[in-house]
């Protein structure tokens, strides 16, 4: 029995089965395994193995989709990653959903939901169709034309109009359920790409000894090999030679990856993989990632990715049952099904000639038409052998058919009278172009090779090899070949020797083609990029309006920009744009293809970063107490700070308020655990810290502290903070919450780069002591008695000394950010909570009140003291800030000094920090609003200063604000105008120290 | 992501431990305030914007913390070598010898 007849006797079993173009026992789907999918609500029975794609064509659902901008019904137009049409959302319960997942690479399971996307009401029937008969209003560069004007047009009528017409699915909108995971791995030899050539690669290398990784985006490796079962490698039939070559790897210890994308390649060999781990079963192992991203660092890589055939550009090429041949024998040969019973062929290259081949033996009816005059003799007498018609020198002028291919309208080249053939399916080959999109991120130049009208891989700075059909080697027999002598020299360039052994294939099918053939036009559309909706007459209309580089064409057609990369499509765009520019098309330009490969999923890319483990949240001990005390928190930077404690359901502003008050009034308390710490050691720490900060350091007594300001070389405030002299050698330096790490970091530049005599050493201690603060005129009454080693009534302001409090070891400092009569308690945080509740019980008479961050940025605000990166923005001097008190006069030197005396520093007009009082108490100024001295003057109006710190002060009963305006200081008295959310408002200009002035309240 | 090596460690690890710091042998003047206003002005602002091997400071942030000095291929991106803060700038001229 042949083979034809053998398909027509199984039919009716496998019709029953698994669809009425299912081949009974072909293919490497499991036949005795039915699984059940739906397809836009429609229950489809599939087989084990199939994708989406192949399961619909079995039961001849070609029509998968709905074009982009046109509406236009669309097919599968290919078996692969670079699937431009059959995009479809597939949902698993709740917060899994995913749109625009091609349905070539998608692997169904029990209960697979699909639906296709952008069409209403239904596929059959899509409303926005209608674009397509408008289409001569939508032509190249409409958007830029026609929605120019007017601007206030854009965001309110056509981009939400646009937006809801066009686009492709829709962006799910719950949390991700799923969770990803990610893995470093190192190897010998990474290859990209499972089929022929990839094999040979990593087997050659493996037996050499080379630690080996092999990748395929698809389900199964193999690639081209799949789709040639009746080829022989070695004497054996290609698929036995494929289960043997994949059991010696694993025996080798290479590890084999299916179903993962290389998405990019990274500088010295990182190469990104997002693994599918779970998208093709129907109950995921618990706890299973969804998808895994790999970064591997191989010592050497060889890209083995094939290549991309390539659709023709003829009017109609669009209907759905229009299709490259290559996915025809893909979905013959790996998932035994018939694209149609009566096949068209038009080819411009001979692999088509192979498929047609194998289609008429399978069953169908094929005529083969070609673009060529002649064609090799084999191949015409193979298909006499058939009695399949052949037309040579031969093109389709159009296809007919509403919702699928039924005909098509075939005519000489030359011109003269065509004829129409019956057809279901139309299969075509343009050509093959190498798929180099990885070696392009390596920066590899690539080569343009006239005679096949492709690009080639030239060199690239990367350990990185190209082989098979991606280095342009067509054919079983020249991939394998390729593939071994790359992974010899793999091998070989690592130290290791391998044995490239030579494989002999029988019934291989190389072939030849020719370049893009430029087909007559047509009535009809001839679309170049499926996914974009481009047509031939986009690309022209492009040139004759001026653009010439593909770069230009590419962003004014937008050809090649949709989420296949332009796969299918960049060749022939550059094709007809060089026809079009009557230019080779090298000069025309090649776009960059950029990572990823395909669309990623910003799952895989964010792996754990997500949730709770987005980033580290740092804890200070007292944080416990604060979440039970009903604390409300705040980020600053990685910290989380208890921002105030509301008591018995009051709002912020009212428990600030009263934080406020019994600060002031008796004893706040706060935990500054946060702070920044730096111990400073060595013989040298006096003159290090002198040559750090602008105060003078070098006379700071053991046991007294000092207020520092530290610049920028440029002379601009970085960070601050109070310094503690613990003895001769030792100082304890604070800096602010969020600069810790980076004034250790400038701390090291200057001491390892600048001044490596000095003999200092830096540690952070940031998270070795935790920071009690007390505050207020009750804060002494409530220490003193806890207080062992020092007489804290001769404690004065700024005194430091390591002592007992509540019989725990303490570096204790008197200093004040609130304006009252302060001490800073360090201990070690593992009695930190100790401390806290001690304090808490030794203040309860004298009513003493935890308080959060906002109480402390109001009281320091109270006082004009500055908060660094909140009141200075990076160009802002010590004088500007009101801090020219904190130079050291008498100093020569130190980080920024000589900045503070270049021109434009000492201008009188620098913005200066002033205090900002509204004309109405009540109003609160915006932090960042803008000040302007004539709110009358004709709009863009000269704006002298911004509002940096904005507060309701209970202390003064009204709002206060810090602001920095042009020549502040000289403007005090003035009435100047700060800008509203609506309109402006008058404020007075005044000393930015609204309480207690002369400082008497902490220092007595 | 690059390999870089650090002199100190005497490893080649991850860009990710390093942290780039600017361009190399720009020494703070001894005596800042005997500088004029464009010396000065030079010191702070004026880079060489190199194209092809620039020379630079890089600090093993994540490692043993020190700053160290690298040539880098501005156009390939690629570091050629790097040596100890406070060694001479290397012989560029030498450097592409090696390398051929
Ligand atoms: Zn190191």
């Amino acid at each position: 029995m042949s083979a034809p007849a053998r398909a027509e006797a199984d039919a009716p079993l496998a019709r029953a089965a698994a669809g009425a173009f299912r081949l009974a026992g072909r293919g490497r789907v499991d036949h005795a395994s039915r699984v059940h999918v739906t397809f836009d609500g429609r229950s489809v029975t599939g087989l084990s193995g199939d994708t989406l794609a192949s399961a619909l064509l079995a039961h001849g659902i070609h029509l998968m989709g709905r074009s982009f901008k046109y509406h236009r019904p669309r097919g599968l137009v290919s078996a692969g990653s670079e699937e431009p049409n059959a995009l479809v959302m597939t949902r698993r319960g709740p917060g899994r959903a995913e749109p625009n997942t091609r349905a070539s690479m998608q692997e169904i399971y029990e209960g697979l939901a699909a639906e296709s996307q952008n069409r209403w009401p239904s596929l059959g029937f899509d409303a926005g169709a209608v674009n397509d008969h408008l289409s001569p209003l939508i032509a190249a560069g409409f958007y830029y034309k026609t929605f120019m004007w007017p601007r206030a047009f854009w965001r309110r009528i056509y981009e939400p109009a646009i937006r809801t017409a066009a686009g492709l699915g829709r962006a799910p909108t719950e949390l991700d359920a799923d969770h990803y995971g990610a893995r470093y791995h190192h190897c010998d030899l990474l290859v990209v790409g499972g089929g022929p050539a990839g094999l040979a690669a990593a087997l050659t290398a493996a037996r050499a000894g080379a630690s080996v990784m092999i990748a395929d985006e698809h389900a199964e490796m193999g690639g081209a090999l799949l789709s040639t079962p009746a080829a022989e490698i070695d004497g054996v039939p290609a698929w036995d030679f494929l289960a043997a070559t994949l059991a010696e790897l694993k025996r080798l210890g290479a590890v084999v990856l299916p179903r993962t994308t290389a998405i990019g390649y990274f500088h010295q060999n990182m190469v990104g993989l997002a693994e599918r781990v779970t998208d093709h079963l129907a109950t995921p192992p618990e706890g299973a990632p969804r998808e895994r991203l790999w970064r591997v660092r191989a010592r050497r890589v060889v890209l083995a990715q094939g290549a991309i055939e390539r659709p023709l550009v003829f009017p109609g090429n669009d209907r759905p049952g229009v299709m490259l041949a290559g996915a025809a024998a893909t979905m013959l040969h790996r998932f035994g099904v018939l694209v149609g019973r009566r096949v068209a062929v038009l080819a411009a290259h001979d692999s088509a000639w192979h498929t047609a081949f194998d289609l008429a033996d399978a069953g169908a009816e094929v005529s083969l038409i070609d673009v060529r005059p002649t064609v090799g003799a084999a191949l015409e007498s193979a298909a006499v052998t058939r009695s399949i018609a052949v037309r040579l020198a031969h093109t389709i002028t159009a296809t007919h058919g509403r919702l699928r291919l039924c005909a098509v309208d075939v005519a000489p080249l030359s011109g003269g009278a065509g004829e129409r053939l019956p057809a279901d399916c139309l299969l075509m080959s343009g050509g093959w172009t190498p798929s180099l999109h990885l070696f392009s991120h390596t920066r590899g130049s690539l080569v343009w090779d006239a005679g096949r009208e492709t690009f080639l891989p030239g060199t690239t700075p990367e350990a990185c090899t190209v082989a098979g059909a991606a280095a342009g080697a067509w054919g079983l027999g020249p991939a394998l070949t390729e593939g071994t002598a790359a992974g010899a020299a793999a091998a070989d360039a690592i130290g290791l020797s391998a044995t490239a052994s030579e494989h002999f294939v029988d019934h291989d099918t190389p072939g030849t083609g020719v370049p893009t053939p430029k087909l007559p036009k047509g009535r009809g559309k001839a679309f170049v990029d499926y996914q974009n909706d481009v047509t031939d007459k986009d690309i022209r209309l492009a040139v004759r309006e001026g653009m010439r580089s593909i770069e230009h064409v590419k962003r004014y057609t937008t050809n090649g920009m949709a989420t296949d990369q332009g796969k299918l499509s960049n060749i022939n765009a550059l094709s007809i744009a060089a026809d079009a520019l009557a230019t080779p098309a090298p000069a025309v330009g090649l776009t960059t293809f950029r990572p990823p490969f395909t669309p990623t999923t910003f799952g895989a890319l964010a792996g754990h970063h997500a949730g709770a483990t987005f980033e580290v949240t740092r804890k200070t001990p007292i944080d416990p107490w604060a979440e039970t005390a009903g604390a409300v928190f705040e980020p600053v930077s990685l910290w989380r700070r208890a921002r105030y404690f509301p008591q018995g359901g009051e709002t912020m502003d009212e428990a600030v308020a009263r934080e406020c008050r019994a600060t002031r009034e008796a004893v706040g308390l706060f935990d500054a655990s946060t702070l920044g710490k730096i111990e400073v050691v060595g013989p040298d720490s006096a003159q290090f810290l002198h040559l750090m900060y602008t105060n003078p350091f070098m006379k700071l007594a053991v046991g007294r502290c000092r207020y520092g300001v530290l610049l920028g070389e440029d002379g601009f405030i970085r960070d601050d903070g109070v310094i503690a002299r613990i003895d001769d050698t030792r100082y304890h330096v604070t800096t602010t919450t969020g600069g810790a790490p980076r004034v250790l970091a400038m701390m090291e530049d200057y001491l390892q780069t600048e001044w490596p005599h000095l003999k200092v050493w830096l540690t952070s201690t940031t998270e070795a002591w935790a920071t009690i603060a007390l505050n207020g005129p009750k804060a002494a009454e409530v220490l003193a008695p806890l207080v062992e080693g020092i007489d804290l009534a001769a404690f004065p302001h700024m005194s430091a000394a390591t002592c007992r409090v509540a019989g725990i070891a303490a570096r204790l400092m008197r200093m004040s950010f609130t304006g009252e009569r302060g001490y800073e308690v360090n201990v070690d945080p593992r009695r930190a909570a100790e401390l806290w509740d001690t304090l808490l019980a030794a203040g309860a008479p004298h009513g003493i009140t935890p308080y959060g961050t906002e109480t402390m940025h109001v009281l320091r605000a109270e006082k004009g003291f500055i908060i660094v990166g909140q009141d200075t923005d990076g160009t802002v001097t010590p004088d500007d800030a009101g801090l020219g008190w904190a130079i050291g006069k008498q100093k020569t030197d130190f980080v920024g000094r000589r900045s503070l005396s270049r021109p434009d520093m000492v201008t009188p007009w620098r913005r200066q920090l002033v205090g900002l009082l509204t004309e109405d108490p009540d109003l609160l100024l915006e932090e960042g609003a803008q000040i302007v001295a004539d709110p009358s003057q004709p709009v863009p109006m000269r704006m002298i200063g911004h509002v940096t710190s904005s507060y309701r002060s209970a202390t003064l009963g009204r709002t206060i604000a810090l602001a920095l305006v042009e020549g502040g200081r000289g403007r005090q008295g003035d009435t100047l105008h700060a800008s509203l959310a609506e309109g402006t408002a008058p404020v007075r200009v005044c000393s930015p120290l609204f309480y207690d002035p002369d400082g008497t309240r902490m220092t007595q | 992501m690059l390999l870089i090596h650090c002199p100190y460690c005497d490893k080649t690890l991850p860009e990710a431990e390093f942290t780039y710091a600017g361009e190399a042998h720009i020494a703070r003047p001894a005596d800042p305030s005997a500088v004029g206003d464009e010396a000065w002005r030079d010191f702070l602002f004026v880079r060489t914007n190199a194209r092809g091997p620039h020379y630079e400071r890089w600090r093993h942030s994540h490692g043993c913390g020190r700053f160290f000095n690298a040539v880098r291929d501005t156009v390939s991106d690629r570091i050629l070598l790097t040596y100890k803060a406070g060694e001479p700038r290397p012989d560029l001229a030498s450097l592409a010898g090696e390398k051929a």
